[in-house]
């Protein structure tokens, strides 16, 4: 027998209790979450006239901040989606069916994981990694020195930064989706004749675009907001290294409105990217 | 004569595999319960999975051979697949499906000879539907216009029908076996169903349900209880018997293998 007191007979007043207050806790915890969430993003869209947000627009730091944001982001999702397409497909078949048993298949479990730890990594730490990769006196400083490549405080760094942070959420989609994806439309079409290349562009990349787009978004998402790895490895030069989260940090030294205004444009921006992926995966 | 001659080792898993057949212009069908090493057998002759040993030769050319190091890839071996769930690729419409495959000069020509090879199987009026709007049955036509559309040398059937609903089952037996015999190309059925064995008829390979260790085999020497044709010898069981005796030794194989706890 069951050690647990019997719930059927507890007294009416407790279960007139628990009635009232469940519900009330329930709706209590809720809402201060769904204020605390909700209140920033009013504050941030109703706290100021349009015509104050316009002039703030007109602000010096923020045509060249835009025009450095949509660049940078464009060129690093670019080479996420070039190498991070490839490397996604690799993990996904080196890891799934008959070849994930083997060591070559805990290699590449063990490859996804290093690759995929910057979602979890603070994006201050990015930036000392990134200075102790890449930076005068990290890694490859010397090497990059001598062939005359000074990759810390340039735009190059931004994209890197960017790399950095914002690839493991389009490599983590498009592992999964690549692993989703029905073994035997591979094999069947390669018992047609298609090559290996042919297979993943006709057939394997298709079949999965909808996550493939998913992944891109986060990552675009990302890469637009990153802020910690870029001040510390890219530094925050206007119309160098300065992108939009780093032109409304400076603003907000001198200026609120304008630091409103660059950011109602960061959502603006990132949500205007959202749906052109949405409504591509859907195509 | 073209043939698909298969003398094969592996494993699956724990399982283990010992093949050797023949096939000819008649099917040749691969009977036994599930989890006896069907599918398998048939990702080794594709080239998908690597046998230990064992030659696997089509018209007299080796695709498979440990011996010699010869392991063609699969995208190599003209073998026509049609896989049990179909795998109909699904961004594709069904013109583009059976498309996939023609080594044509053009698209256009493409398009052609893929029309052409649904009109030969009744399927034409479905060119243009996408594979999620086509019934079961419209699904394995299509699936079989799009393997016989790279002109294979060969042909491997996965438990045809299993995937469809017992009242088109059969109808769709009957039209699997007239058409398999009018093409007259090597070809290997995979069923756990002896009905479709019966209805396709020409020659039985029994597969004797194989044990994988953990379910009770000696775990040090899992190829005693490797999977075995129904015939007292183990090679060379594809001679032409009688429909009865068929019938009479794959009841029993079935009978064992359910008895065992292999039950379908």
């Amino acid at each position: 027998m069951s050690a647990a007191p019997p719930t059927g007979r507890r007294a009416p007043w407790r279960r007139t209790v628990l009635a009232i207050a469940w519900p009330g806790a329930v709706g209590l915890l809720s809402a201060l979450l769904l204020l605390l969430v909700a209140l920033p993003l009013a504050g941030l869209l109703f706290s100021a006239s349009p015509r104050q947000l316009l002039a703030g627009l007109g602000d010096p730091l923020v045509v060249p901040a835009l025009r450095l944001t949509i660049f940078t982001t464009t060129v690093s999702l670019l080479v996420i989606l070039i190498c991070g397409t490839p490397l996604g497909w690799v993990i996904a078949r080196r890891t799934s069916g008959g070849s994930g048993a083997g060591r070559a298949g805990k290699v590449w479990r063990v490859l996804e994981t290093v690759v995929e730890l910057p979602v979890v990594l603070p994006p201050a730490v990015a930036g000392v990694a990134l200075l102790l990769a890449f930076g005068r006196r990290g890694l490859l400083g010397p090497g990059l020195a001598a062939a005359g490549i000074g990759l810390p405080f340039t735009c190059a760094a931004v994209v890197v930064a960017q790399t950095f942070v914002a690839a493991p959420f389009y490599l983590q989609a498009a592992v999964a989706a690549f692993r989703r994806l029905d073994p035997d439309l591979i094999l069947v079409a390669r018992t047609l004749g298609a090559s290996r290349p042919r297979v993943l562009f006709t057939v394997a990349i298709p079949v999965s675009w909808p996550s493939l787009a998913g992944g891109a978004a986060m990552s675009w998402a990302r890469a637009l907001g990153e802020f910690g790895a870029t001040l510390m490895f890219a530094g925050n030069m206007s119309g160098r290294t300065q992108t939009l989260p780093l032109a409304i940090y400076t603003a907000l030294e001198s200026d609120l409105r304008t630091a409103q205004s660059l950011s109602i444009l960061l959502v603006a921006v990132a949500f205007a990217l959202l749906v052109a992926i949405r409504a591509g995966a859907r195509r | 004569m073209s043939a698909l001659e298969v003398a094969l080792q592996g494993m699956a898993g724990t399982l283990s595999i010992d093949v050797s057949f023949r096939a000819a212009a008649t099917p040749l069908l691969l009977v036994g319960p599930n989890g006896a090493g069907k599918t398998q057998t048939l990702m080794m002759i594709l080239g998908a999975a690597r046998p230990r040993r064992g030659r696997v030769t089509l018209d007299g050319a080796p695709l498979f051979d440990d011996e010699r190091g010869l392991d063609l890839p699969v995208e190599q071996r003209r073998i026509g697949f049609v896989p049990q769930r179909y795998a109909l690729f699904p961004h594709l419409d069904v013109l583009s499906n059976v498309g996939y495959g023609i080594a044509a000069p053009s698209r256009a020509e493409r398009r052609r000879m893929a029309r052409a090879l649904l009109r030969e199987l009744d399927a034409e009026s479905l060119a243009e539907r996408r594979p999620a709007e086509l019934s079961g049955g419209e699904t394995q036509r299509v699936a079989l216009a799009r393997a016989l559309a790279s002109r294979p040398r060969a042909l491997l059937l996965d438990e045809p029908l299993a995937a469809l609903d017992v009242s088109l089952r059969r109808d769709m037996r009957r039209f699997l076996a007239e058409r398999l015999r009018a093409w007259a190309l090597p070809t290997v059925v995979v069923t756990h169903d002896r009905a479709d064995a019966e209805a396709l008829e020409e020659r039985w390979w029994c597969s004797r349900p194989a044990r994988s260790s953990s379910a009770g085999g000696s775990p040090s020497s899992p190829r005693s209880r490797r999977p075995r044709s129904s015939n007292s010898s183990s090679r060379a069981p594809t001679g032409r018997r009688t429909p009865r005796a068929n019938r009479q030794s794959l009841a029993r194989t079935v009978a064992r293998a359910n008895a065992g706890g292999w039950t379908r």
